[in-house]
């Protein structure tokens, strides 16, 4: 169970910024320790942003990511009171999901 | 009569059959899953492998594809990029950058009320060119550049 993924949506007129800030180490499998030993790679492969349930976004990741990923997607029409919820599995099977409804 | 009694072994057969198989998650009815990881342009060690993998080594270079990435990243193992697809029906975008070890770095794809439009934060191990592959909804590709200079890698830490 990783830690809490933190969502906002910010109103800009027409569209919603939704920003996405998951807890996560993103380990390459390329750093080392003091003695030698290889962090070995953990990292977010796939996560899904929901809107009321229905997938608006659908993303893959490498090691590559920065750790802790921040998104910020641009969506038209959220409304107050809508649901927006977000999904990580990352590469040893570890999962989170986070719902937030819009203010 | 016998004819009804097949039937119903049958029936009741491949119930029993497929039953166990529902609780596994195998044959989930009504959920759509995500896509599953794209492992072989994900861990492709180059760039040409990379975008082979990912099909789209006959991109059209496009000037819809906008990115907006730092000249200079002082620290390689936070590059902030932001990408906006001007380009009609743009279903999904992919970020690669081509010197690193492994260059596609995320693909992500849009639907219903999302914007082709992403910002996010990447490790580059070197000085690179970054470039931001957009699937259309007919299946084609457009591709757009952008170097970075980086002057602390950010891949071994």
């Amino acid at each position: 169970m990783g830690e809490q993924i933190k969502i906002r949506a910010q109103n800009q007129g027409e569209t919603t910024d939704i920003r996405i800030l998951m807890q996560h180490p993103m380990e390459t499998g390329q750093r080392k320790d003091d003695k030698g030993q290889t962090f070995p790679a953990q990292f977010i492969q796939t996560f899904t942003v929901s809107l009321n349930g229905k997938v608006i976004i659908d993303g893959q990741l490498n090691t590559s990511v920065s750790k802790n990923p921040l998104f910020t997607f641009k969506a038209r029409g959220i409304k107050s009171g809508d649901k927006l919820s977000v999904a990580w599995t990352d590469n040893t099977g570890d999962k989170r999901q986070d719902e937030t409804t819009v203010p | 009569m016998l004819e009804l009694r097949r039937q119903f072994l049958k029936g009741g057969l491949s119930a029993a059959l497929l039953t166990p198989l529902l609780g596994t998650g195998l044959l989930t009815p009504t959920r759509v899953l995500a896509a599953d990881w794209n492992r072989p342009a994900f861990t492709a060690r180059n760039i040409g492998d990379a975008l082979k993998a990912y099909g789209s080594t006959n991109a059209a270079e496009s000037r819809e594809i906008l990115i907006n990435a730092p000249e200079i990243a002082e620290n390689g193992a936070k590059v902030e990029i932001e990408v906006t697809s001007n380009i009609a029906n743009t279903r999904s975008l992919a970020v690669f950058a081509d010197k690193n070890p492994m260059p596609l770095c995320s693909s992500i794809e849009f639907s219903g009320s999302a914007l082709p439009y992403l910002r996010e934060q990447i490790k580059l191990s070197e000085t690179t060119r970054i470039r931001v592959v957009a699937k259309t909804a007919e299946g084609k590709f457009h591709v757009a550049f952008r170097e970075i200079k980086v002057t602390l890698g950010g891949c071994g830490g």
